[in-house]
């Protein structure tokens, strides 16, 4: 598996210091901090519930925390004049449940956002989606509507269509978490392909041997703590007992 | 006395039903406008937009049509405003649609699913964009079928325009019958006529429910 290797004057690209976030009266993220690159890949793991999705969906400003500081990109996403549109252009999010448009075809769920949002040339658009769909494997679908693509046909293009904007962060919400193995497989493939590309990233998954492959960094969450963090070999000899406990589980 | 019914009569209440398509389609028209603006509204992340709006909704709802008619008609007059009993009837049916479309269409909106609305910010699209590109095609989809259900009630609403002396069908049968003194026929003319008007209607909301019925699941799911 590959790693990027980092430099010393490696710059954040997304930085989370001391954020803490409430769905009252439940005390979700308890003074959240990390830390990611230019390049490299986080991988945020825990419990269902111990705030990992959370503190993702903040970074994206889905959110919006109750104290602590996000800057993404430059973007003080903590601020309450940020200029929400400016940050979502640097971050590309990949859900769930894909969420492509169910009312346009594969081409027109890429091209939307580039044409209405940068201004880009309808042709030009056309091509860059082509050039998306290749990446991801799916240059024949380019017609067709969603409901006509598998589940993982369907991330894919939902990976393809945020990387149309050109995103300098990807961030992923447990992408393969409604897909079955083999389905869960191909996207994996195309995240790994963006990864040695050198995409910076953040990604929620409970793929633990995936996470062990790709992760530059691993953050595990408990009770809206980041509980232990480190490379990825924090995985398989974890120092803290509720993460041996999980991995336990979840391998 | 009065005669029977001739070719006149049934030439008049063909009149008085063109008008009650007349009066429907303003009503509609109308209707659906404002009723798209008091729909936006209702979704409007402006709390104050959103209570006057549903405001609105609550007291139109809670009126009868009958009443805002005697408002409109009779009501401005005494405040100095003459209106026509079109003007009266045209304007009273607009926002008794109004209400009624505008919350049909708000659960429309609303029916679109949420992480729909999140992948289209996630674009960074403008929240007009979201609405014109994302959320309202879709929207419409779901639309269709309850806002042509809802013109049945338009078209028999319109009868309520009577009693502010516009002649539509209702009030033509009621002129006629006025010669005639044949209540039983011609009544029972003028509800096969209404009939007429509205079952295709229904027939068409239903045939399209059943086909948007699969598409929502799928909207659902997507």
């Amino acid at each position: 598996m590959h790693k990027i290797t980092r430099t010393d004057n490696a710059s954040s690209v997304v930085g989370l210091s001391n954020v803490h976030k409430s769905f009252s009266p439940l005390k979700v993220l308890n003074g959240v901090s990390f830390e990611v690159n230019r390049g490299e890949v986080l991988v945020l793991i825990g419990r269902s519930g111990s705030g990992k999705s959370t503190a993702l969906r903040c970074i994206d400003r889905f959110e919006t925390i109750d104290s602590g500081e996000i800057v993404v990109c430059g973007h003080r996403v903590s601020d309450p004049k940020l200029d929400l549109r400016a940050l979502r252009q640097d971050v590309g999010i990949v859900f769930q449940s894909y969420n492509l448009f169910p009312h346009l075809t594969i081409e027109e769920n890429i091209t939307l956002a580039p044409c209405s949002v940068k201004g880009i040339a309808k042709a030009q658009a056309k091509e860059q989606a082509r050039r998306v769909l290749a990446q991801v494997g799916l240059e024949d679908k380019l017609h067709q509507y969603p409901e006509q693509l598998s589940g993982g046909q369907q991330q894919r293009a939902a990976i393809a269509r945020s990387l149309a904007m050109q995103p300098k962060v990807m961030l992923f919400d447990e992408v393969t978490s409604a897909l079955d193995p083999e389905l869960t497989g191909e996207v994996l493939k195309v995240i790994e392909a963006l990864a040695a590309d050198g995409m910076t990233m953040v990604m929620v998954t409970h793929e633990m041997g995936f996470a062990r492959g790709i992760a530059n960094r691993v953050v595990f969450m408990h009770h809206g703590k980041v509980h232990e963090t480190g490379s990825a070999a924090i995985l398989t000899s974890p120092a803290t007992p509720e993460l041996a406990q999980f991995v336990g589980t979840g391998l | 006395m009065g005669g029977s019914l001739n070719a006149n009569h049934l030439m008049f209440l063909g009149y008085g039903a063109l008008w009650t398509i007349g009066l429907s389609l303003i009503g509609l028209l109308g209707g659906g406008v404002a009723g798209f603006i008091v729909a936006l509204c209702r979704i409007s992340p402006n709390r104050t937009v959103r209570v006057l709006s549903a405001g609105y909704v609550q007291l139109i709802q809670g009126t009868p049509l009958l009443v805002i008619m005697f408002l409109t008609y009779f009501g401005l007059p005494a405040l100095g405003v003459t209106v026509s009993p079109l003007m009266a009837a045209g304007a009273s049916l607009t926002i008794f649609v109004s209400a009624y479309l505008g919350e049909i269409w708000r659960g429309c909106f609303e029916s679109v699913p949420k992480p729909q609305w999140e992948a289209a910010e996630g674009l960074a699209l403008s929240r007009s964009q979201r609405m014109m590109k994302v959320i309202l095609p879709q929207a419409i989809r779901i639309a269709t079928p309850p806002t042509v259900g809802f013109m049945v009630q338009i078209i028999k609403n319109t009868s309520l325009a009577s009693v502010v002396g516009f002649v539509e069908l209702a009030r033509s049968g009621q002129i006629i019958n006025n010669s005639l003194f044949e209540p039983f026929l011609i009544y029972t003319i003028i509800a096969v006529i209404y009939f007429v008007l509205c079952y295709p209607l229904s027939r068409f909301s239903h045939r399209l429910e059943k086909r948007g019925g699969p598409a929502r699941i799928e909207l659902e799911v997507a």
